[in-house]
């Protein structure tokens, strides 16, 4: 959770190719603890928002079943270098992470 | 008296910038989707009922979606996937995975210039076919791809 996010644009004509890696530990609510015996409670970036210079271009809901440290690349027409792509997160809990690069 | 006034002049002064800010979309509030999560999808149990909730039951199949993912994931727990859409307009782009206890993985919403790909990783309990949805122009299609894994990554 602590380090957030990593995000990198670079732009191949006019389409910005965004890749990004989020920190969480994407929990699915199915697991038990191997001690307790317990199900470990669900814990996952749910909503995902990609806005280009502040306007959205994608939104997403996730489920469960991202993978730990989620990767999401994304593509974006009509972008120029220096144009701000930001992602905001939010997981089931209502914590947030989010990330901001430039357009390169 | 006057001082007052121009306190107030610069709080309402401030405040109105932080409303254009918002007005323009610099400064969302909370950054959060205006769709709600769809619980209900996201529980389904089978492809079917997922789909319906999502409302893309009767799909039809269709080349022009393309699935990118390996035949054989040694780990379930990273299943890497990209989807492709050839079809225009395409808006959404969903992935289901038949055999999860909850197929439905992710559901992205396209605007403003997002072109119809999407590169991400999923999580898979066991061989299954991935399934990708995309909606375009009212219209729902589908692929799939099987995707044979060695050592499950939902649950154990």
């Amino acid at each position: 959770m602590a380090e957030g996010m990593k995000i990198r644009a670079t732009l191949q004509g006019d389409v910005a190719d965004v890749k990004s890696l989020m920190n969480h530990i994407m929990e699915t609510g199915l697991r038990k603890d191997a001690k307790t015996g317990k199900l470990i409670p669900a814990h996952f970036i749910n909503q995902v928002v990609a806005t280009l210079n502040g306007k959205t271009v994608l939104e997403a809901h996730w489920g469960a079943a991202v993978s730990k440290n989620p990767f999401l690349g994304f593509k974006v027409k009509g972008a120029k270098a220096g144009d701000k792509i930001a992602i905001n997160t939010v997981d089931n809990n209502g914590e947030k992470i989010s990330g901001e690069t430039t357009v390169a | 008296m006057n001082q007052l006034r121009r306190t107030f002049l610069k709080n309402t002064g401030a405040a109105g910038t932080i409303a254009v800010a918002i007005a323009a979309g610099l400064l969302k509030p909370g950054q959060v989707l205006a769709a709600e999560w769809n619980k209900a999808a996201f529980n389904a149990t089978t492809t079917d009922e997922a789909m319906k909730l999502v409302s893309v039951a009767g799909a039809a199949e269709s080349k022009d979606v393309q699935i990118k993912a390996p035949d054989i994931a040694e780990n379930g727990a990273v299943v890497p996937v990209e989807i492709t859409s050839k079809i225009p307009g395409t808006t959404s782009i969903m992935i289901f995975v038949d055999k999860n206890q909850n197929p439905l993985v992710t559901d992205f919403t396209l605007s403003n210039g997002a072109e119809p790909y999407i590169s991400t990783r999923i999580k898979m309990a066991s061989t299954s076919h991935v399934r990708a949805v995309i909606k375009a122009g009212g219209k729902a299609y589908f692929a799939t791809k099987e995707v044979k894994v060695t050592i499950g990554g939902c649950g154990g």
